[in-house]
């Protein structure tokens, strides 16, 4: 009995929480490095002056967020304004437990994990809709009505992207798409060759899925001041920022797995230790991924809003849509030759 | 096979947690001064309005119909995918006319100026 809940409690809690520790670490430093990068591009020094070069910033911060005080507006709904950071929180951490970091570095290995995944990303917008009403305030709702639309709307191209990664991969499962992109020729065989312009659709829709520069309307700062959550202080607000950046260093890792194979290596396997995969290779190009956010950030102005509609509807999709048929054929004929 | 999902149930668990855990010791640990002024919803400095529960713009709900009958489509798109090899040339003809019923709604759509947001 004992041995069965350390089987099935304890060790899974542990790996958990090696996962999630991580990844908070990994905001809090994200954090510093977005302001530090987009402080360089404005030829600024960034945040340099807690802990050497700055590296505490992200670390004071948090203690400065959870010693203010959490504003409940009068006529903000109680239960569903509390619930709200929770719903956007819980998705972007649970997304993690089917990523593979390496070969069998895995929580789950389910075999519907792609199919979780999207659940899970679609999840994020209740807590974004919840905030915006439950806030009971104008900017809340607008910013929560538009970023919901956007949302919905980059999911489907994004539905459509994964398609294709499904047609060439013929699997669900995370672990067995990045075994479909292994080969003897290294990063050519990567889904991203045959893929090219869903990869693109896809890392694009993944920006406006998380509501990131160019397509902030949803926070907007110049006209709503900070769409759905203006009304969120101290922790409750901390709490959208950390589910906010930690879906940002996740459609990173996915765009890293479905279209640069996982943790495989550019390298051919036939050169030796530096053609062999490892989680390292994934962090590396995830980091890549994150460090794309940033630059889109620092180097692009604000789309409009109907034109980020325009992007998702009227390009996006139709091209995502030929794009599952073009996968279909290149599949079948078999122009791609998938797995080792 | 239900047993892989169970690391997954903990780890909503896990978050859900943390979320909570923050929560409690924003609420506990920060200060509790309200006010009249600071609790009132926030519009610039203006005094707010009434409820700001509004209607608002008819094609945000026109989106969301729009979004489900894709979403399905793509949800019928997903086991396609994963058994396609298996079927062969059929699957890919089959597909190829869902895909184009698809696209001849999405274009009556479009035609009809549900995508239009000028």
């Amino acid at each position: 009995m004992g041995e069965q809940i350390l089987n099935q409690v304890v060790w899974p809690v542990v790996y958990i929480l090696c996962i999630a520790v991580p990844l908070i670490l990994a905001v809090a430093m994200f954090v510093y490095w977005e302001r530090k990068v987009i402080g360089w591009m404005h030829v600024r020094m960034g945040p340099n002056k807690i802990g050497p070069l700055g590296l505490l910033q992200a670390f004071a911060d948090v203690v400065k967020l959870l010693i203010k005080e959490v504003i409940l507006p009068t006529n903000a709904n109680r239960f569903l304004y509390y619930l709200a950071p929770l719903l956007a929180l819980v998705p972007a951490f649970a997304a993690w437990s089917v990523i593979p970091f390496g070969e069998r570095m895995v929580l789950a290995n389910v075999n519907a994990g792609l199919l979780y995944l999207l659940a899970m990303t679609s999840m994020g917008v209740y807590g974004i809709i919840l905030a915006g009403w439950a806030s009971n305030s104008r900017y809340a709702l607008l910013g929560a009505m538009r970023s919901a639309a956007q949302v919905i709307s980059y999911e489907l191209a994004m539905g459509l992207c994964l398609v294709c990664v499904l047609v060439l991969a013929g699997s669900l499962n995370l672990t067995d798409i990045v075994h479909a992109q292994a080969g003897g020729k290294g990063l050519l065989d990567w889904f991203w060759l045959p893929l090219l312009p869903v990869f693109v659709i896809y890392f694009v829709s993944g920006v406006a899925e998380t509501n990131r520069a160019p397509f902030d309307v949803a926070e907007g700062e110049s006209e709503i001041v900070a769409g759905f959550h203006v009304e969120y202080s101290g922790s409750a607000f901390a709490i959208f920022f950390l589910a906010e950046y930690a879906n940002m260093i996740l459609v990173s890792f996915l765009a890293s797995v479905l279209f640069l194979g996982g943790w495989l290596s550019p390298f051919p396997p036939s050169w030796g230790w530096i053609g062999q995969g490892s989680f390292a290779w994934l962090f590396v190009k995830a980091f890549v991924f994150a460090f794309l956010f940033l630059w889109f950030r620092a180097s692009f102005p604000r789309y409009r809003y109907d034109q980020i509609m325009r992007l998702g509807w009227k390009v996006f999709i139709p091209i995502s849509i030929v794009w599952v048929l073009v996968a279909g054929c290149m599949k079948y004929f078999g122009w791609v030759v998938t797995g080792a | 096979m239900l047993a892989e999902y169970w690391p997954i149930l903990l780890f909503i668990g896990v978050a859900g947690g943390l979320g909570v855990v923050l929560l409690a010791i924003g609420l506990l640990a920060g200060p509790r001064r309200p006010e009249s002024e600071k609790l009132s919803p926030y519009e610039c400095g203006f005094e707010a309005f009434e409820d700001a529960r509004m209607r608002f713009d008819v094609r945000y709900y026109l989106l969301a119909i729009l979004f489900i009958i894709f979403d399905l489509e793509i949800a019928f798109l997903f086991p396609w995918a994963v058994v396609f090899k298996q079927i062969g040339i059929v699957a890919l003809i089959e597909m190829a006319l869902f895909l184009l019923l698809l696209v001849v709604g999405f274009a009556y759509v479009w035609k009809k100026g549900a995508l239009e947001w000028e």
